[in-house]
C-alpha cells in the first residue's frame, strides 16, 4: 500500500468519526443562538411573513432590543439573577468545600451513611420539593423576595457541590496533608495551605455549575416570586413577555439572548480550569 | 536527637489487629530499620510514631515525653514518604521552608537553613523549580531536604526508595547512609527490602504479622537468626530449609536429611541439641555454606552427593538447585565447578553454620 493512499484513508476516517459529528454538534449547539439573534432583530412584519426565508434578515431593527431594555425591567431582572446566583453559589461552595473535605478525609461514625444521604437529598426532584419549601418560605416571611431563592437554591446546590468535591478531594494524595501536619501545620492550616490551592480546579467547576444552575433555575423562581421587580431573567422574560396567548417574540428572543450571554462569558473565562477539574488528578 | 521508646504498642482497625504488642527502644542517633513483608505492621508502627494513626493501646515516648496524645506537628519529627509528598504548587525552596515558615522563624534563618540543606543534598540549583520539573531522584532529595531543614528529634522514612529504579535506589541508599553520618540524628526507616535493611541499619527490627520477630544488628541478625521467619527473610537467596531427623551416633549427634545424606553435628553444638535427639526437626543452611566440593578448612565441613536440578549462573557464582527428599535446595558454587543438570555432583557443607529449627515453635535452637 502506498503512503498517500494510507494518508487519504485516515483523512476520510477522521472526517467521518471526527469532523462531521463535531460539525453537527456545533451546529446544533449554536443554531438556537443564531435563531434568537435573527428573531430579535427582525421587524414583526418580516417575522410573520411566511413567504420570505426565515433564516435571513432583510430589514434589521433594534426596536425589540429597545423595548426589552426600556419597556420591561430586564436590567433589574439581570441584577436580581446575578445577585441570587452569586450569593447561592457562595453559600453552596462554602458548605460544599467544608462538607466535601470532611467526607473525603475525616473518618467519623456514620460518615459513609451521611454521604449517601446527601446524595439522596440531591435526587429529590425540585418539582416535589417546591410545595413544602413554599410553606417554609412563607413561614419565614420570605415569599416574593430574592432571599427566598438564596436559601432555596442551596438545597440542591450544596449536595451537588459536596458530591463533586468529595471526588476531587479524593484525588489529592493524603500524604501531602499528613506531611504538612508533621511539618507543623494544624489540620485547618493543612487544608487551607495545601489542599485548597490544589483543589482550585475542582472548586471552580463546582462554582461554575452552581452559578449556571442558579442562573437558569425556573421553578422555584416562578413559585416564590410574584412582583415584576423581584423576578429573575428566566421568570421575568417568560412572565412579562408572554401575555396570555400573545408572544412578543422579538423582545422574548432578545431577553433569551442577553440572558445567556453572562453564563457564556463565565464559562469561557474558566474553561481550562473547568476541564481539568472534571478530569481530576493532581500530578506530582 | 532523642531516644524513642515504644511500650506494649497495639493497633487494631475494628476487629483486625495490625500491631500486636511491640516493645522497642531506639537509641539517640541510632539508625533503626523496620523490615518485614507487606501487612506486617511496620508502616502502621511508623505512622503511630508520627502521630498519623491513633494508638489503640500502649505508649510511645520521644525523649522523656509521652506523645500518645500529642498532635503530629508538636512531636518534633520529620517524615519522608514513599511518594515524596512534595507540595506540587510550591517551589523546592517553598517546599523545604514550609515547616519553618509555619513556625515563624526569621527570614534569614530560614534562608540559611535551606541553603545548608540544599548544599548537603546537592540540590542548590533546583531551589526555584517545582516538583513537576524534577526527576525521581531529585524529588527524593528534596523530600529529605525538607526533613533536614527542620532539624528534628527524629527522622521517619516510609519506604523512601521503592519508587526509584534499581540503579538509583542503590545510589540513594548510599547517600542516605552518608547523610546520616553527616546529620547525626535518630532514624526510623521502614522498608520491605531486606538488602536495604542490612546495608543501612545500626539495628534491624524484623516484624511479621504485627509482632517483632527479632531485634539485632545486621550481621548478628544474619549469623544468628532467632526464628525460622527471620532466617528465611534475611539473606538472598534465602536460607534452605529441609525436614530432618536428629539421632545419636555413638557419642555424638547426626542429622539425617535422606537415606544417603547423614551429617555429623559439630561437637560444640551437641549440648545445645542433646534434648532434641530422635525428634523431627527442620534443618537450615544458607546457600553460601553449601558449595561445590572443596578442600576442607575446618573439621566440620562434610561432603555429600546429589543430583543437579537447575543451574542459575550469576556471574560471580552459579546457583545450583537440587531436590533432597522433596525439599528444594540451593547451593552456591564456583561457576567452573558445576556439573550439568541431571548429573551427580559432590557438595561440601559447612556444618559450623547449620541451624536447627523446632517446627512446633519455629524458633531456632
Amino acid at each position: 500500500m502506498s503512503t498517500s493512499a494510507f494518508v487519504g484513508e485516515t483523512y476520510r476516517k477522521r472526517l467521518i468519526v471526527f469532523y462531521i459529528p463535531l460539525f453537527l454538534f456545533v451546529f446544533a449547539m449554536l443554531f438556537p443562538f443564531f435563531w434568537m439573534l435573527i428573531t430579535s432583530i427582525k421587524t414583526d412584519a418580516e417575522l410573520y411573513n411566511r413567504r420570505v426565508s426565515p433564516f435571513l434578515v432583510r430589514d434589521p431593527t433594534f426596536e425589540h432590543w429597545r423595548m426589552l431594555f426600556q419597556d420591561t425591567l430586564f436590567l433589574q431582572w439581570v441584577w436580581n439573577t446575578l445577585w441570587v446566583a452569586v450569593v447561592s453559589t457562595g453559600i453552596s461552595l462554602f458548605a460544599g468545600v467544608l462538607g466535601g473535605y470532611a467526607l473525603a478525609r475525616l473518618t467519623f461514625r456514620g460518615s459513609t451513611v451521611f454521604s449517601i444521604w446527601i446524595f439522596i437529598t440531591y435526587l429529590v426532584p425540585p418539582a416535589l420539593l417546591f410545595i413544602p419549601l413554599t410553606g417554609v418560605m412563607s413561614f419565614f416571611g420570605l415569599m416574593d423576595s430574592r432571599a427566598s431563592l438564596m436559601f432555596a437554591y442551596p438545597t440542591f446546590l450544596v449536595p451537588f457541590c459536596i458530591w463533586l468535591l468529595i471526588g476531587y478531594f479524593q484525588t489529592i494524595p493524603k500524604e501531602l496533608e499528613e506531611c504538612a501536619r508533621i511539618d507543623g501545620a494544624t489540620r485547618v492550616q493543612a487544608m487551607v495551605k495545601i489542599v485548597l490551592p490544589l483543589a482550585v480546579p475542582g472548586i471552580l467547576s463546582a462554582g461554575i455549575f452552581a452559578f449556571t444552575l442558579s442562573w437558569n433555575e425556573f421553578l422555584y423562581a416562578l413559585v416564590f416570586l410574584s412582583s415584576p421587580e423581584n423576578k429573575t431573567v428566566p421568570v421575568g422574560v417568560t412572565g412579562e413577555l408572554i401575555l396570555g396567548d400573545v408572544f412578543f417574540w422579538g423582545p422574548l428572543m432578545a431577553g433569551a439572548l442577553f440572558g445567556s450571554v453572562p453564563v457564556a462569558i463565565v464559562y469561557s473565562f474558566f474553561v481550562e480550569h473547568y476541564v481539568s477539574g472534571m478530569t481530576g488528578a493532581v500530578k506530582g | 536527637m532523642a531516644q524513642i521508646l515504644i511500650k506494649d504498642l497495639y493497633k487494631s482497625y475494628g476487629e483486625t489487629p495490625a500491631v500486636r504488642g511491640i516493645n522497642l527502644t531506639i537509641d539517640e542517633n541510632e539508625f533503626v530499620v523496620l523490615v518485614g513483608p507487606s501487612g506486617c505492621g511496620k508502616t502502621t508502627t511508623l505512622r503511630m510514631i508520627a502521630g498519623l494513626e491513633h494508638i489503640t493501646a500502649g505508649e510511645i515516648y520521644i525523649g522523656e515525653r509521652l506523645i500518645n496524645d500529642v498532635p503530629p506537628r508538636d512531636r518534633d519529627i520529620a517524615m519522608v514518604f514513599q511518594n515524596y509528598a512534595l507540595y506540587p504548587h510550591m517551589t523546592v525552596h517553598e517546599n523545604m521552608s514550609f515547616g519553618l515558615r509555619l513556625r515563624k522563624l526569621p527570614k534569614d534563618e530560614i534562608g540559611r537553613r535551606v541553603r545548608e540543606a540544599a548544599e548537603i543534598l546537592d540540590i542548590g540549583e533546583l531551589l526555584d523549580r517545582r516538583p513537576k520539573q524534577l526527576s525521581g531522584g531529585q524529588r527524593q532529595r528534596v523530600a529529605m531536604g525538607r526533613a533536614i531543614v527542620r532539624n528534628p528529634d527524629a527522622f521517619l522514612f516510609d519506604e523512601p526508595l521503592s519508587n526509584l529504579d534499581a540503579k538509583l535506589r542503590v545510589q540513594m541508599r548510599t547517600e542516605i547512609k552518608l547523610i546520616h553520618q553527616r546529620v547525626r540524628t535518630t532514624v526510623v526507616y521502614v522498608t520491605h527490602d531486606q538488602v536495604e535493611a542490612m546495608t543501612l541499619a545500626d539495628r534491624i527490627v524484623v516484624m511479621n504479622d504485627g509482632v517483632v520477630e527479632q531485634v539485632a544488628p545486621p550481621q548478628e541478625m544474619y549469623d544468628h537468626p532467632a526464628t525460622r521467619f527471620v532466617a528465611g527473610f534475611i539473606g538472598s537467596p534465602a536460607m534452605n530449609f529441609l525436614p530432618c531427623k536428629l539421632t545419636g551416633n555413638g557419642s555424638g549427634l547426626s542429622v539425617i536429611l535422606s537415606d544417603g545424606i547423614r551429617l555429623n553435628v559439630p561437637a560444640n553444638r551437641e549440648s545445645r541439641y542433646r534434648d532434641y535427639a530422635d525428634r523431627d526437626l527442620m534443618f537450615g543452611i544458607r546457600p553460601e555454606h553449601l558449595t561445590e566440593q572443596r578442600q576442607h578448612t575446618n573439621a566440620e565441613q562434610q561432603d555429600f552427593t546429589c543430583k543437579v536440578g537447575v543451574l542459575e549462573p550469576m556471574g560471580i557464582d552459579t546457583m545450583v538447585f537440587m531436590n533432597i527428599e522433596g525439599a528444594d535446595v540451593c547451593a552456591r558454587a564456583a561457576p567452573r565447578s558445576v556439573k550439568g543438570p541431571g548429573e551427580d555432583m559432590m557438595f561440601t557443607i559447612d556444618m559450623q553454620n547449620m541451624h536447627l529449627i523446632d517446627p512446633e515453635s519455629d524458633r531456632i535452637l
